[in-house]
């Protein structure tokens, strides 16, 4: 199985639903062009769940944002392809991409409550989302509503579906978010942080929700996130991101177990983890994310990066090509084969 | 003061209480109230980090509003350093915040925008009509330079720095005036992962430096963990178990503790299908009608009858291990 | 109706009623003070009423008649008293009873001022719903397609054109329009003529188009304004990306989710001007001589004939506080968050 969209091409068949390819959004603004993703490639096949993690800024918003087509006209620079089951969505006519939105592919956004329209209720607003896409009357609209609530865990969905957002608590909130996302059965499913406003415990109620709807309807799930926790429990491939470009890119277990690039080890090891021993300090990342307008030159992590020095002066001149290292593991990075396994087993590793 | 306290105990807090009454109707009469904190008694002492951990709602800012005493209890005692601050007015409370000093969550909003980061860490010296040795210029720079931000950002403003470099400014401005306790309410929870342990070594640091007591305020219980040495889970208003950070972790008694900790998500794909989860039901009720009894029995997956009509309490079950609970889990045997 | 609603409108209903007395009470105040200010007795108020040429007697009996005698209290109490169980006017002979709500009589005409007032009240109601209607859905419809395409020649034109229309005097643009729509055009009637709406609709309608082109202009001027403010903030929201996400065509978003999430702060200040127009569109009716409340209480001030100026400046606060009250409630229905 391969997750990266030139070994894929090849297959035929077995086309991933999502592919996206070298795809670069960029803003023009006074201040210069906010290169906010740059030349990122990636694809999801149905039924698998790709984990996006990175900091905040690095480009992931954007990238869920312009795949559903939800940039403003004129105001972001796409070019690069976004293949949706075989067809093209960068340049493709505006309202064919709508008609597409909300039916083959949707959104769960991160803050229930503001994405919600506050004066219509929220039975009112899947219902709406439902009959875009479908000629039916109100009412069996409305009993889909019903049965979508209940599908996602609403106690009384006969009554509450004519509440309105204020009156339904955070996770119940996100709950009639995923309900209105999956009104008509869409095959690739976007989270763009999906629990971050969220308590742990309801955290994990919606992730096993999402779970469990993805086992039931076999969608092809993008999972934004700037924590590894949540990926863990839910990504079959994760890709890192860092000032938007993607820097690893492999299985969740070769992310977790034996992850090959120095940001995917920083994030590991900044995190205090409940798995392990307590360590006695943690091991942060220096520095903050670059500007995007000026991206440094060579890899855009070398100032932060512990290892730059290690290639000569490459990681200051050249940018590291996104490429294979085995087994469908990318990374961007110029260390040596050598040093990347010696630096991950001997320093790294021992202090997570 | 009566009564004989330890040696080392910097805050005590006895059955404090704060509810904030609902209003209604046409003469505006109080028909409830919300009961945000609910007979809280645990005490801190001096050099350690005690953490509040619990769901959205649960009363942890409040909390930390009256130990800061930026509320005023509706019921308690808050004693600190032997003084009992419950019910001071603000004025007798003024030379007090020299003692007592807050770290509010939002980086963004808590710096005044229009202040230089000079003026915003110097506030406190002026405010207290503090003169430092050298001046008060010197003094902000010497803080800026203490919590890793370069001493020549003192004539620039907050929207200049990252979030985790306004949250560095906040603390230099707590630190002035070598306060006792530091409450910080979230610290670190809006801050991304690599530079929230920048942040929280920062604060590790500066407590062993100057000795710092700090009550944290958090939700995220990783970075608890991590930070703490003692530990209260809140649930509404109340402490349902308090006890040090290793038996807390190692060894949770209130079924709450286990099902939050279950509840954290763990970065080790080898552990999705092994870890056994606890996944507590629907929400948090209202702190304006709180369950009576346990008030955890709407979601207690150990509730029995007698959880519904009789309040557990909050009982030492092992030496500095108190929880609340009829049933607890994980007694005898390991103590 | 939940028992929160019911006592927040008697809350309200009690705070309109002090309002009205104080409104009352002060205009009362002006009219009757401020001459005795000036040096004028109540023989020379009377006379303005008998005319020069009555003898002393007349004179002192007409003060006497109209209360000129009693103190400012006592008079205010009086007419007060005359609306809630009317009043009786001693003519000596003759005994003249005022039914209640009785506003006084026109010191100037003789004439009660009530009827008077409820024959003027269609032509102000005509004018003020007519105008309300034009400048409502211009003011929208402009505010709308200006924020939708921000900083395009339409925006900078429209925004313009509301800036002048904003700050040009009725008058001129009462003029502008007169000499355009009816001159030129020949759309509209000259003006000064009212067709009550139940005899001749098209006629009413003809009559009145060009004062509501005059008013609307003016209003519909900031109504634009607002709306694209509005709306230049709700098409930011995240519920406005949501609607996207869910596919819909883009004029649903824009009107069933940006144009109703902008419009609860429009509605207030709708409810407010129309309420206040409701009292009198003082300088329309002046421009265009429609005998319009606004009309007669121009009249009323000019002649001290307290009465009528009473009459009028009750019935407009009535008209505020009510709109104020109406929008409040529909504040409620409108945003469910305000609901308890
Ligand atoms: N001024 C107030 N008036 C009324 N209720 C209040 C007030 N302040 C807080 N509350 C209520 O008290 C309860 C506890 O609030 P508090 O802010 O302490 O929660 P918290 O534990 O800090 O939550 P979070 O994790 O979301 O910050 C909540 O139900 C809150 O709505
Ligand atoms: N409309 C826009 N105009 C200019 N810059 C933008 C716009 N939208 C996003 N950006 C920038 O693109 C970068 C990536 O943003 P985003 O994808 O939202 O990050 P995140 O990874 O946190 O989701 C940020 O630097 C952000 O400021
Ligand atoms: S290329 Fe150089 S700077 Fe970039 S991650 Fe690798 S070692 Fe670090
Ligand atoms: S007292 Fe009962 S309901 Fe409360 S936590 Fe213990 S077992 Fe659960
Ligand atoms: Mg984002
Ligand atoms: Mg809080």
């Amino acid at each position: 199985m391969s997750h990266i969209p030139e070994d894929s091409l090849d297959s035929g068949a077995g086309l991933p639903f999502l592919q996206v390819r070298n795809l670069r959004v960029h803003f023009p603004t006074d201040d210069g062009v906010v290169k906010s993703v740059d030349d990122l490639s990636f694809s999801v096949e149905r039924g698998k769940t790709l984990g996006i993690v990175g900091e905040s800024g690095s480009g992931k918003s954007v990238t869920s944002l312009s795949i559903m087509g939800l940039h403003k006209e004129g105001a972001a620079r796409i070019s690069g392809e976004i293949l949706l089951d075989g067809r093209n969505l960068v340049g493709m006519d505006r309202e064919k991409v709508r008609l597409l939105r909300g039916k083959r592919m949707a959104m769960i956004f991160q803050d229930p409550l503001s994405a919600m329209h506050p004066y219509y209720t929220v039975g009112a607003q899947i219902v709406e989302a439902y009959r875009v896409h479908n000629k039916v009357a109100k009412q069996v609209a409305r009993k889909h509503a019903i049965d979508l609530l209940a599908r996602v865990g609403i106690p009384n969905p006969k009554s509450r579906v004519d509440d309105y957002p204020h009156q339904f608590s955070g996770g119940m909130r996100q709950r009639a978010m995923i309900a209105m996302a999956l009104s008509c059965d869409p095959e690739l499913l976007i989270a763009d942080e999906p629990t971050t406003a969220l308590d742990v415990t309801v955290q994990a109620q919606i992730l096993d929700l999402i779970r469990d709807l993805q086992q039931e309807f076999d969608s092809a799930v993008v999972l934004i996130t700037h924590d590894l926790g949540v990926v863990a429990e839910l990504a079959d491939d994760i890709m890192v991101m860092y000032a938007g470009r993607a820097v690893e890119h492999s299985t969740a277990t070769d992310i977790f177990n034996s992850p090959q690039h120095p940001y995917t080890w920083g994030l590991l090891g900044s995190m205090p983890r409940l798995d392990r021993e307590r360590s006695e300090r943690l091991q942060p990342i220096k520095g903050t994310p670059p500007s995007l307008i000026n991206v440094p030159d060579g890899c855009p992590f070398n100032p932060r990066c512990a290892y730059a020095g290690r290639n000569g002066d490459l990681s200051f001149t050249e940018r590291p090509e996104f490429r294979d290292i085995g087994g469908g593991h990318h990374i961007a990075c110029h260390l040596p084969t050598e040093d990347r396994h010696h630096i991950w087993d001997e320093e790294i590793r021992p202090k997570l | 003061m009566s009564t004989p306290k330890p040696a080392g105990e910097l805050l005590s807090v006895t059955g404090l209480r704060k509810h904030f009454p609902i209003r209604r109707g046409i003469l505006q009469r109080q028909v409830g109230a919300v009961q945000a904190v609910d007979g809280l008694t645990f005490s801190v002492n001096r050099g350690e980090t005690l953490s509040l951990v619990g769901e959205s709602g649960c009363g942890k800012t409040t909390t930390g509003r009256l130990l800061t005493r930026l509320l005023e209890p509706t019921s308690g005692k808050i004693v600190l350093d032997g003084r009992d601050i419950s019910h001071l007015s603000m004025s007798a409370m003024r030379p007090l915040r020299c003692d007592v000093q807050m770290i509010f969550q939002d980086p963004y909003s808590s710096l005044n925008p229009r202040h230089t980061v000079g003026t915003i860490v110097g506030a406190p010296f002026r405010l207290q009509k503090v003169r430092p040795e050298n001046g008060v210029k010197r003094a902000v720079q010497d803080l800026l330079e203490l919590v890793g931000l370069n001493p020549e950002h003192y004539n620039r403003y907050p929207h200049e720095f990252s979030g985790g470099q306004r949250q560095r400014i906040g603390i230099a401005r707590t630190l002035a005036l070598k306060p006792k306790l530091i409450v910080a309410d979230e610290p670190v929870s809006a801050l991304d992962v690599s530079i929230q342990a920048q942040v929280v070594n920062l604060l590790e640091d500066l407590q062993d430096e100057f000795n710092l007591t700090y009550v944290m305020i958090a939700h995220d219980l990783s970075v608890v963990r991590h930070v703490s040495d003692r530990v209260a889970v809140m649930y509404l208003g109340k402490i349902m178990e308090i006890a040090d950070r290793t038996s807390l972790y190692e060894r949770p008694m209130h079924p709450y503790t286990v099902a939050l900790l279950s509840a954290v998500p763990v970065p080790d794909t080898s552990r999705r299908t092994r870890r056994e989860r606890i996944r507590l039901q629907g929400d948090v009720p209202s702190p304006i009608n709180p369950p009576v009894g346990c008030r955890f029995h709407t979601r207690c997956w150990k509730a029995q009858e007698v959880c519904k009509v009789e309040e557990p309490a909050l009982a030492e079950l092992a030496p500095g291990h108190r929880a609340a609970c009829h049933f607890p889990e994980n007694v005898g045997g390991s103590v | 109706m939940p028992a929160t609603v019911i006592a927040y409108i008697i809350r309200r209903l009690f705070a309109a009623i002090v309002l009205l007395f104080v409104v009352s009470a002060v205009t009362f105040s002006i009219f009757f003070v401020t001459p005795k200010l000036l040096g004028a007795t109540p023989e020379t108020l009377a006379t303005r009423y008998v005319g020069r040429t009555s003898t002393p007697d007349t004179i002192r009996a007409t003060a006497e008649k109209l209360g000129f005698y009693d103190p400012v209290v006592v008079q205010y109490w009086n007419w007060v008293k005359g609306i809630f169980v009317g009043a009786d006017y001693d003519y000596g002979p003759a005994v003249e009873h005022c039914p209640a709500p009785c506003l006084g009589y026109s010191f100037r005409t003789n004439q009660p001022v009530w009827p008077d007032l409820l024959d003027r009240i269609p032509v102000t109601l005509s004018l003020a719903v007519g105008a309300a209607v034009l400048w409502l859905l211009a003011g929208l419809a402009v505010g709308t397609l200006s924020a939708l395409r921000k900083g395009t020649i339409f925006d900078r034109v429209a925004m313009g054109v509301s800036l002048a229309g904003v700050s040009l005097p009725i008058f001129f643009t009462g003029l502008l329009s007169l000499s355009v729509f009816s001159y030129n055009l020949g759309w509209t009637a000259v003006g000064g003529a009212y067709t009550p709406f139940l005899e001749n609709p098209g006629e009413w309608a003809y009559n009145l188009l060009l004062p509501w082109i005059t008013l609307a202009l003016l209003f519909s001027a900031q109504y634009a304004r607002l709306t694209r403010a509005g709306m230049l903030e709700t098409m930011n929201e995240d519920f406005i990306r949501t609607a996207r996400a869910k596919g819909l065509p883009e004029r649903t978003v824009v009107v069933r989710h940006g144009l109703r999430g902008a419009l609860t702060p429009i509605l207030t200040i709708f409810g407010l001007d129309v309420g206040l127009l409701l009292g009198g569109a003082i300088l329309t009716e002046s421009a265009f001589s429609l005998q319009g409340l606004g009309k007669y209480a121009i009249e009323g001030i000019l002649n001290y004939d307290l009465p009528k100026v009473m009459g009028v400046t009750i019935l407009a606060a009535f008209f505020v506080v009510v709109a104020n009250l109406i929008v409040d409630l529909l504040y409620a229905v409108v945003d469910p968050r305000v609901r308890k």
